[in-house]
């Protein structure tokens, strides 16, 4: 009894480790198999002509990513924009003045924003946002936008990230001490200027943090955002004109990507520079985190 | 005081504004979509025709969501219930080990769908797989195990180390100590984690475009192609035809309402299931 209650306490231990390192192994596995597809790429073009060309004419051999990282980072920019005082101010609302009944009411809020998929954002987007971007796109730019551009995208995207945001925001404020806070008030300081000077600047790492996640966040969502942006290879640098981010590249294309030679190693070549970016950022911003929960 | 009372009107409302978004998006989908929504869209699968503005439904897209999601949340737990037990039990000593176990895992939790969608298609092809319904599980799953076991584990270290070091003072292995005591009092944690990978899973579409193809049957084997939800509606809304357009509007309400099935019931059963717990 004593031995068969030993011997699954060692098998089951075995069976624990080996699921944690294979969870653990996972990021090093994609990167891996990833990188051995792109590599016939690599072979012809150096990684910098790669990046920085905007030459895009695959049946000709020329791969240049730079107008869809182009796309990418301005789709996110703008989303970046949106977001960020949004975020801010409702986390502190959140966390510092509102009322209990508003607290309970905005968990599930907040949860069942994170989680609609992405393409029914898609399908909000394109019902509501796009016309309403080319409404506005008369007045504001010279020349009338259908309304499936970078400023519809980076609408959306603005929407979709916020509850990503807003949480890790929450997370943050609320590790604020107490005592802190009633220190300043004590001192005569009123709520805001406590919540200013102490909730705010003693959480500089948390809240670049946040919105650095929720940079990576942007940087990375694939069908929203190819449903609105119109996906037009084309890097301009007008709001209302359409673009052609990264991740979209990848969906739209994997039809024909066994047809053209090359093609596929440039899309997955794509999909391995998406994955080192959003990585890279990840571990960075986590760290700032960790360093600081530890304290 | 003026800089006061703009700061705190303006971040009430732009909390109250999340709220109105949120009604605004639902509302707007079922507005869209409720014209085209009849029990044929539940469950008919596509006729002849269908994509053309002919009869049917998009039932084989709900059993392809159904079959994927489910099959890759089995797989998640196998592998993500017992990562998040060792993490909480066997590395409980060794704070530094945890916390960094942690932080990679985070890290991992960022990965894009479309990430995972192209590393399924690698590893499709180094197999010699077609796109099918095991390649996508098998996709779904690597996807969504990371939040598996970051949301049980987070459940998990809020159990009081008592308890624990009471399972291993009565002589339990801890084997047992996991799965009798760590598992039983993180049961609410467990069921959130399941549902949350189920409806991330249920809602990606970038990680089984690549993976498990598009079929208008329904799979019967593992290796056949399977539909998806979200594809269907992509697809579907990227047709001219305005009836195949409206019931793209029509298999969103499908998808929203299940996806709002989830959410609240997770936030019940979790509710339930933590009253019994010790405290």
């Amino acid at each position: 009894m004593q031995l068969r209650r030993k011997i699954i306490d060692k098998l089951n231990g075995f069976w624990m480790i080996t699921t944690l390192i294979t969870i653990l192994v996972l990021p090093l596995v994609i990167c891996l198999g990833l990188y051995i597809k792109a590599a016939p790429i690599f072979e012809q073009h150096s990684f910098l002509e790669l990046v920085f060309s905007s030459k895009w004419e695959p049946s000709r051999g020329s791969f240049g990513f730079w107008p869809f990282i182009a796309g990418s980072l301005y789709v996110t920019l703008l989303s970046f924009l949106f977001t960020a005082p949004v975020c801010l101010l409702a986390a502190l609302y959140l966390t510092q003045f509102a009322p209990r009944a508003l607290i309970r009411i905005m968990h599930p809020v907040i949860d069942v924003l994170a989680g609609l998929p992405s393409v029914i954002y898609g399908v909000w987007g394109i019902l509501v946002i796009v016309p309403f971007v080319s409404a506005i796109s008369v007045p504001l730019s010279d020349s009338p936008s259908s309304g499936y551009s970078v400023l519809a995208g980076g609408i959306v995207l603005a929407v979709m990230v916020i509850p990503y945001t807003l949480n890790m925001l929450i997370e943050v404020f609320n590790t604020v001490p107490n005592g802190l806070k009633e220190a300043s008030l004590s001192l005569g300081a009123t709520m805001w200027e406590s919540v200013k000077h102490v909730v705010i600047r003693g959480n500089y790492p948390g809240i670049i943090s946040a919105y650095g996640l929720g940079i990576a966040k942007a940087f990375g969502e694939t069908i929203a955002v190819m449903m609105v942006v119109g996906n037009v290879v084309k890097a301009s640098g007008n709001p209302f004109n359409a673009a052609y981010p990264l991740p979209a590249l990848i969906a739209n294309n994997y039809g024909e990507m066994l047809s053209i030679p090359m093609y596929d190693s440039a899309l997955m070549f794509a999909a391995f520079l998406l994955l080192i970016i959003i990585l890279v950022i990840n571990l960075f911003f986590r760290l700032l985190i960790h360093k600081t929960k530890r304290l | 005081m003026l800089e006061e009372k703009f700061f705190i009107r303006l971040s009430a409302l732009f909390t109250y504004s999340l709220i109105a978004v949120l009604a605004f998006i639902i509302i707007v989908i079922f507005y869209k979509g409720f014209a085209a929504l009849n029990w044929d869209m539940v469950f008919k699968t596509p006729r002849g025709g269908y994509y053309y503005g002919g009869e049917g439904g998009v039932l084989n897209a709900i059993t392809g969501s159904l079959y994927i999601s489910i099959g890759a949340t089995l797989i998640a737990v196998l592998i993500g219930m017992p990562a998040a037990l060792y993490l909480n039990v066997q590395l409980i000593r060794y704070r530094r080990t945890q916390n960094t176990i942690r932080y990679f895992l985070d890290a991992l939790w960022g990965i894009p769908s479309i990430v995972y969608g192209a590393f399924g298609f690698t590893l499709m092809l180094f197999f010699g797989m077609n796109a099918s319904l095991l390649a996508g599980i098998i996709t779904v799953a690597l996807l969504i195990s990371p939040i598996m076991v970051r949301t049980f584990d987070e459940v998990l270290c809020t159990i009081p180390k008592g308890m624990h070091e009471a399972s291993l003072a009565l002589g339990s292995t801890r084997t047992e100590t996991a799965f009798r005591i760590m598992f039983k009092q993180g049961f609410p944690g467990f069921i959130t984690a399941v549902l949350l990978s189920f409806g991330r899973g249920i809602g990606d579409a970038a990680s089984v475009l690549f993976t498990a193809g598009y079929t208008d049957n329904i799979p019967v084997t593992l290796d056949e192609p399977a539909a998806t939800l979200p594809l269907a509606i992509f697809f579907q809304l990227g047709s001219p035809i305005p009836e195949v357009r409206d019931r793209a509007f029509a298999a969103s309400i499908i998808l929203t309402i299940i996806i709002l099935f989830i959410s609240i019931g997770a936030r019940l059963l979790s509710k339930r299931y933590s009253k019994t717990n010790l405290k």
